[in-house]
């Protein structure tokens, strides 16, 4: 029993830093109505900016994890201005196929800066001894990662209920041309979906590379992230949010119970994308997902 | 000495659909087909072999261009799919004992099966949907070929048996090199004139609009099942044609970045165009040559930054993706069009 709480317990750890990068791609989607398959090499490109700042060139967390979020902004905003603004109105398939064309570039980047050896935080972000919660001991890695995010998660669900460019951005992913005729800039909106999808998975990178260490493999990190808005409906981002909890434990508890029964090594890598299957396969649309898709 | 009209002077829609459209092109292409097969003759073993990889390449992306170019389905699992066919006709051959000439067409079957699988949920949503499946595909597919070690030999690979016929076995160079030749050139006459029947129509009219198409009487569902399975199975035979070529496959040839290079070659080469694929598969088999050789002088004269060009030559495709996609979003086939008009009209382009 112990042993299926501490999968329920890391489940739900994996599934909030899910549930943080599946709310950039969300609000990518919602309001550019573009599937951004670099999801996870923002991520990636987040976590080694920081770990540059830490460990090899020895600023204090604080600060670096300040210089990580304005770097992301920027990030985000080169790639916005330079790739994917020239594809504004484009098919489908050709911005798709840019986001996969940028995720190789970024990734190539990150190698050829950082190297392919996993790296580690050090000093650590958060201190590595265990607490105890309900009698089992946990990380406190894990306490902090699931409190962060669920703090941003709440954070942006109250930016885009109240404030102006939250609405804004409503209002953009609802028609752009009713928002550009409102007197939104819609350019800009696009931007700024762009920043807040980068600095979220830049923390998100930041609090699984702090639990995993981090490696170009954070870039497929990412692409788990798709069964995760899938079930949550692609553009709700409480959907997003839930749909990420779930995944994050199922996944965790398949692995585990596969493996003490059947003894499977490595479904934690493919399991979420059977879920992806079975999910399309019932729910297409997803838990809160815009039911208007187009079946056929 | 034939002479092309400067306009469109075609009377009947027979005349319009006829692939060759002069006999200057029937004669032009068939000298073309004789080069392909005089080539070996007088080239190096590695001009031959390089050849091969075109050839297969040249298989997988007409399939691919069939779901993405012609139906405007984005397929993310070709290179998956093409492993299906390499394991699954080194498998029937080893194991079921059938003849190469058998267990192709059942390895290309087999990956249309288990492509069918993954395309059924999405066949009935939009575009983005058969994306997503079949990214899941390729992954669900990846961790079968590393784990269902009887089938696939798991992550250490297993021996793909060379086809023979009677006592000639297809083991060298030239003989593989004539064979998957004559089944990518059988790959290129099937899919031009699959274009041309009522299902290329049928295709086509569901990635242009697939309202108007579903009013004309096209079955959206059918049709992209069709197209999606249809892509499969080519790349079920362009995978059992690699494992003739490779002699040994192992999983870490099917990767998500195979799969992407197939998609990179179409998008290079030009969606919703046969020689677009050709051209495309060309460039993306002699692009990585290229790289290498480029980054092996320049790694010698700076040898500091060789690390820094070798990591980055997986970065050059996104690189070339991406400029395409902005620059010339049509690819080299509307390049190749331009060339060809421009000569047509020659001196007098106006």
């Amino acid at each position: 029993m112990e042993f299926y709480l501490q999968l329920v317990i890391s489940g739900l750890v994996l599934g909030s830093i899910y549930a943080l990068v599946a709310l950039g791609f969300a609000i990518i989607f919602k309001s550019t109505s573009v599937v951004n398959f670099a999801q996870g090499e923002l991520m990636m490109f987040g976590a080694y900016f920081c770990y540059s700042m830490v460990v090899q060139y020895k600023v204090p967390w604080f600060w670096a994890f300040l210089m990580t979020l304005v770097f992301s902004v920027i990030l985000a905003l080169i790639v916005e201005r330079l790739i994917l603004r020239p594809m504004i109105g484009e098919p489908v398939i050709s911005i798709i196929m840019v986001t996969i064309g940028l995720s190789s570039v970024l990734r190539s980047i990150v190698t050829a800066i950082w190297g392919t050896q996993i790296q580690v935080y050090d000093p650590p972000l958060f201190p590595p001894t265990d607490v105890n919660i309900m009698g089992l001991p946990t990380s406190q890695v894990y306490l902090w990662s699931f409190g962060l995010s669920a703090v941003l998660l709440a954070l942006f669900a109250l930016f885009f209920k109240y404030s102006k460019a939250g609405v804004a951005m409503r209002a953009t992913a609802f028609s752009n041309q009713v928002a550009l005729s409102m007197g939104i800039p819609v350019k800009n909106i696009f931007a700024l979906a762009w920043c807040i999808a980068s600095v979220v998975s830049a923390i998100g990178g930041i609090l699984i590379g702090s639990i995993n260490g981090i490696n170009v493999q954070l870039g497929h990190f990412g692409l788990k992230v798709f069964p995760a808005v899938i079930l949550g409906g692609l553009d709700s981002i409480p959907g997003a949010a839930l749909g990420g909890l779930i995944v994050g434990v199922l996944e965790n508890l398949s692995d585990g119970v596969l493996k003490s029964v059947f003894g499977l090594q490595g479904i934690k890598e493919v399991a979420p994308f059977v879920f992806l299957v079975i999910i399309l396969m019932i729910k297409p649309y997803g838990l809160f997902g815009k039911k208007e898709i187009e079946r056929v | 000495m034939s002479v092309s009209h400067c306009g469109d002077f075609k009377e009947t829609y027979r005349d319009d659909m006829k692939v060759f459209q002069t006999p200057f092109v029937r004669v032009a292409v068939g000298l073309f087909v004789l080069l392909l097969y005089t080539t070996p003759l007088f080239s190096s073993n590695y001009v031959t072999s390089t050849m091969t990889t075109i050839a297969i390449a040249v298989i997988g992306a007409l399939g691919i261009n069939i779901v993405t170019g012609f139906t405007g389905q984005i397929s993310l699992g070709q290179g998956a799919f093409m492993g299906v066919g390499a394991f699954s006709c080194s498998y029937f051959m080893r194991v079921a004992h059938l003849p190469f000439w058998v267990a192709m067409p059942a390895a290309g079957l087999t990956a249309a099966a288990i492509g069918m699988i993954f395309g059924l949920p999405s066949a009935r949503l939009k575009g983005l949907y058969l994306a997503i499946a079949t990214l899941a595909a390729q992954f669900i597919l990846q961790y079968v070929f590393m784990h269902l070690d009887a089938v696939t030999g798991g992550s250490n690979g297993i021996p793909s048996p060379p086809p023979e016929i009677g006592s000639f076995a297809f083991d060298g160079d030239r003989s593989k090199y004539y064979l998957t030749l004559t089944m990518a050139i059988g790959a290129v006459a099937f899919t031009t004139n699959l274009l041309r029947s009522r299902n290329g129509r049928a295709f086509i009219a569901v990635r242009d609009h697939h309202l108007s198409a579903e009013i004309m009487g096209v079955n959206l569902f059918k049709y992209r099942l069709i197209s999606f399975s249809v892509s499969a199975f080519y790349a079920g035979i362009a995978g059992s044609l690699w494992g003739v070529y490779t002699g040994y496959i192992s999983a870490e040839h099917f990767m998500i970045d195979e799969s992407i290079k197939y998609l990179a070659m179409i998008i290079i080469g030009g969606l919703g165009s046969v020689i677009g694929s050709i051209l495309g598969a060309i460039f993306m088999t002699l692009l990585p040559q290229a790289l290498t050789v480029g980054t092996g002088a320049l790694a010698s004269i700076f040898p500091k930054i060789g690390f820094l060009i070798m990591s980055f030559k997986d970065g050059v495709f996104g690189i070339i993706i991406i400029l395409f996609l902005i620059f010339e979003p049509d690819g080299l086939a509307h390049r190749w069009r331009m060339i060809k008009a421009y000569w047509k009209l020659y001196p007098f382009s106006y």
